[in-house]
C-alpha cells in the first residue's frame, strides 16, 4: 500500500489509463504544464503525454463537451475536463440533447467519454463555483454519474469510468482534494453501480456521497456515544444506483436518512427516498428523512455557507427524530 | 482631444483608488481575512478608468471575475466592497456574493461574474432595454481575452450588431486566461479584428494609457448613444498578480512581467499630468494620502461590521 491524496489518486488513474489505451486523451482549460488544472489533478500528464493527448482548449465548454462527443462517436475515448461542475451549464445542449446519440440512433454507436468536474461547497466560492448538481444530472438520460468520497474509490472508479463505453460524469469534491488515503501498489478497478458500506450499524441507515460521507461518519461516532448504531452507505455511483445495498441495509435497520449536499427539491436524495418508499416500505419503522441544503443558491459568506451545507449536527438531529437514544 | 482638468484629476484619483484597494485586498487575502477566491486587477487600472470616465451614472456595465477595478471606476464604494469581500452583512450583496458577484444596481453595475463570458448577453439585454425604453443609456461590457473565445461572445455581439444596440464591448487583453496565453487559443493577433465578422467597428488601444482608452471609448459611446450600434474595443494590458491570489505564475516569462511593470499606468499618468501642468507632485501626494485613508477606513468598516445572521441564507431567493 501507499499513501496518496485524493487528487493524486485521480492523476494516477488518468496516467495509468492513458498508458494503457492510446485512444484516451484529455481536453480542457489549463490542464497542461505549470498547472495541471486549477486543482492539479492533471499534474505531470502534459509532460509525459504531450500536447496531442493533453489538449488545452480555449474557454469554450461547448466545444469541449461537444468535441468529446464527436471524438467518442468516431473511435476515441476522450475525457472532457470541465473544471467546475457549474460550467456544465455552458454545455447544456451537449448534455441534454447530444449525449443521447446512441439511443436516438437505435444503438448504432457508443460514446465512451468521461466528464471530469469538481463539485461542492465549503470553499466560499459562492453560487457559481460550489454546486453539486447530482439531482440535475441524474435526470439527464444516457449519462452515468460517479462521486467518490476517498482516494481509493476515486482511483478505482475513474479507471472504470474511462473504460466504460458510455458517457460518465466523474464528479470530485473540492474539499476532498487534499485528503490522504491508502492505495494498493497493484492495479485495481471498482465497478460502477456498487455501493460501499463505509460503516456497519444496526439502528439507522445513512446514505451519503462524497464530502457528506465523512460528515456522516463523524456523526455516527457521536451517535454511538448515545447508543445509536449508524450504518453509513456510500453509493459511490449516483447512477446507476446500487439500490440493493441500500434496501438490504434498510431491512436490517428499519430507518433511513439521506444526506445530500444540494437543495432538497429535485435532489438525488429525493430519488433515493422514493426508491425506498416504493420498494422497501414494509421494512421501514419510521419516516424517511432527508438532510439536504435549503432551496437557495449557495451563498458566499462562510457563516451563510455553513448554514447552507448539510452538517453533522443536522444529521444527528434528523437521526434523533426517528430513533430515541438508549437511556 | 481635450479632456477637462477636473476629469483628468478624477481619473487619476480613480486609478490610485483601484491600485490601493487591490493591493490591500491582496494583503488581506494573504492574512486570511478574505475567504474564497480573489482576482486582482493591478496593472490594468487604466482600462476601467478610461472606459468608465465616459459613462453617466445611469449607464450600465457588466463586469467579470476580475471586477473590483470596474466597480470602483463606475463609482462603487470601497467600504461596501471591502465589507462584501469580508463576507459581512454591510457588504454590497449582504455577504451573499463575495468578490465574484459584487453589484451596485443604483450605479448601473450589473455585477461581477463568476462565469467567464457570463456578462456578455446580460449587457446586450440591458442595451436592448435602454433602446426599447428610449433612455439614451449606454452599456459597457467588460470581458477578458479568454472570454472572447466563448460561444456566447459570438451570439451576443452578432445580435447586438443586428439590432444596433447601444453597447460597447471592451476586451481587456492581459495576454492570459488563467495560465494559458491568448496566442495559444486565438489565431488573430488583435482580438478586435473579430469585429469584422459582425460588421461593426473595431478599435485596438494601449490599455495602459488611460487617455488613449478614454478617447477610444468616447467615440464608441457616442456611436452607441446615436443609435449606430456596438463597437468592439480591445485594450492591450497586463495582469501583474497571479490569476487568483496564490497562483505562482511559473508560466510567465520573467522578462515579460518586468517589461510590463515598467509600463505601470499609474506613475505614467501622474508624470503626464505633472508635465502638462494639470497638477503638481504635492497634489498627487495629497491624492495618495486621501486614498490611503479611504482604504484604511474601508478595512476598518469591514472589520467592524457584523456578519450576516445564518438564517439570512434563506432570504432573496424570490422577489
Ligand atoms: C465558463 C467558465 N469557464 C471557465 C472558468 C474558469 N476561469 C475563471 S477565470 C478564467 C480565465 C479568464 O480569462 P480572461 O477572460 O482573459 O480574464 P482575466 O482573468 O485574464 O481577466 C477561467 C478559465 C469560468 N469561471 N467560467
Ligand atoms: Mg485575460
Amino acid at each position: 500500500m501507499k499513501e496518496l491524496r485524493y487528487n493524486q489518486a485521480i492523476s494516477e488513474a488518468l496516467d495509468e489509463e492513458m498508458a494503457r489505451d492510446p485512444s484516451v486523451f484529455i481536453m480542457g482549460e489549463d490542464i497542461g504544464e505549470h498547472w495541471g488544472g486549477p486543482f492539479g489533478q492533471f499534474h505531470g500528464l502534459a509532460e509525459k503525454y504531450g500536447t496531442k493527448r493533453i489538449r488545452e482548449t480555449p474557454i469554450s465548454e461547448t466545444a469541449i463537451l461537444g468535441g468529446a462527443i464527436g471524438a467518442a462517436a468516431t473511435g476515441l475515448r476522450p475525457i472532457a475536463a470541465m473544471m467546475f461542475v457549474d460550467f456544465l451549464g455552458v454545455s447544456g445542449d451537449e448534455l441534454l440533447n447530444q449525449l443521447q446519440m446512441r439511443y436516438m440512433f437505435g444503438g448504432k454507436i457508443k460514446l465512451p467519454l468521461t466528464i471530469i468536474a469538481v463539485t461542492g461547497a465549503g470553499a466560499a466560492a459562492a453560487a457559481q463555483h460550489s454546486k453539486s448538481l447530482y439531482g440535475w444530472l441524474m435526470n439527464i438520460q444516457s449519462l452515468k454519474i460517479v462521486a467518490p468520497a476517498t482516494p481509493y474509490d476515486a482511483k478505482g472508479l475513474l479507471k472504470t469510468a474511462i473504460r466504460d463505453d458510455n458517457p460518465v460524469a466523474f464528479l470530485t469534491h473540492k474539499m476532498l482534494g487534499g485528503m490522504k488515503g491508502q492505495i494498493p501498489e497493484e492495479e485495481y478497478t471498482i465497478p460502477l453501480g456498487q455501493a460501499d458500506t463505509k460503516r456497519e450499524g444496526k439502528d439507522v441507515t445513512v446514505v451519503a456521497l462524497a464530502l457528506m460521507v465523512h460528515r456522516a461518519l463523524n456523526a455516527a461516532k457521536k451517535l454511538e456515544e448515545q447508543g445509536i448504531s449508524i450504518e453509513v452507505i456510500d453509493p459511490r455511483t449516483v447512477k446507476p444506483l446500487d439500490k440493493e445495498t441500500i434496501i438490504q441495509s434498510v431491512k436490517k435497520t428499519g430507518r433511513l436518512v439521506i444526506m445530500d449536499e444540494e437543495p432538497k427539491t429535485g435532489s438525488w436524495a429525493g430519488e433515493v427516498a422514493a426508491i425506498i418508499a416504493e420498494e422497501a416500505f414494509d421494512y421501514l419503522d419510521a419516516p424517511i428523512k432527508r438532510v439536504c441544503a435549503p432551496d437557495t443558491p449557495i451563498p458566499f459568506s462562510p457563516v451563510l455557507e455553513k448554514f447552507w451545507m448539510p452538517s453533522e449536527e443536522a444529521l444527528i438531529k434528523a437521526v434523533l427524530e426517528i430513533k430515541k437514544p438508549k437511556a | 482631444m481635450h479632456i477637462e482638468k477636473e476629469k483628468l484629476i478624477e481619473m487619476y484619483r480613480t486609478m490610485v483608488r483601484i491600485r490601493e484597494f487591490e493591493e490591500r485586498v491582496s494583503k488581506e487575502f494573504a492574512a486570511g481575512n478574505i475567504p474564497g477566491f480573489v482576482h486582482i486587477y493591478t496593472g490594468e487600472e487604466a482600462v476601467a478608468t478610461g472606459v468608465c470616465a465616459n459613462l453617466r451614472k445611469d449607464d450600465y456595465i457588466t463586469s467579470t471575475h476580475r471586477g473590483h477595478g470596474h466597480l470602483i471606476a463606475k463609482g462603487g464604494r470601497t467600504d461596501l466592497m471591502m465589507a462584501e469581500l469580508y463576507g459581512r452583512r454591510t457588504g454590497y450583496c449582504r455577504g451573499k456574493g463575495g468578490s465574484m458577484h459584487i453589484a451596485d444596481t443604483e450605479l448601473g453595475i450589473l455585477g461581477a461574474n463568476g462565469i467567464v463570458g457570463g456578462g456578455i448577453n446580460i449587457a446586450g439585454g440591458a442595451a436592448l432595454s435602454a433602446q426599447m425604453r428610449g433612455t439614451n443609456q449606454a452599456v459597457v461590457c467588460f470581458l477578458g481575452d479568454g472570454a472572447s473565445n466563448r460561444g456566447t461572445f459570438h451570439e451576443g455581439v452578432n445580435m447586438a450588431a443586428c439590432w444596433n444596440l447601444p453597447v460597447v464591448y471592451v476586451i481587456e487583453n492581459n495576454l492570459y486566461a488563467e495560465k494559458t496565453r491568448i496566442t495559444d487559443t486565438a489565431r488573430v493577433t488583435n482580438l478586435a479584428d473579430r469585429a469584422t465578422a459582425y460588421g461593426i467597428p473595431d478599435v485596438t488601444v494601449d490599455g495602459n494609457d488611460v487617455t488613449a482608452v478614454y478617447e477610444a471609448i468616447h467615440e464608441a459611446i457616442s456611436r452607441a448613444r446615436q443609435g449606430k450600434g456596438p463597437t468592439l474595443v480591445e485594450c492591450k494590458t497586463y495582469r501583474w498578480h497571479g490569476h487568483f491570489e496564490g497562483d505562482r505564475q511559473t508560466y510567465k516569462p520573467k522578462e515579460e512581467a518586468e517589461a510590463w511593470k515598467k509600463k505601470d499606468p499609474v506613475p505614467a499618468f501622474r508624470k503626464k499630468l505633472i508635465e502638462t501642468g494639470v497638477f503638481t507632485q504635492a497634489d498627487a501626494e495629497r491624492i495618495h494620502q486621501m486614498i490611503a485613508d479611504e482604504i484604511e477606513n474601508a478595512v476598518k468598516f469591514a472589520r467592524e461590521s457584523p456578519l450576516p445572521a445564518p438564517e439570512e441564507t434563506l432570504e432573496d431567493v424570490y422577489a
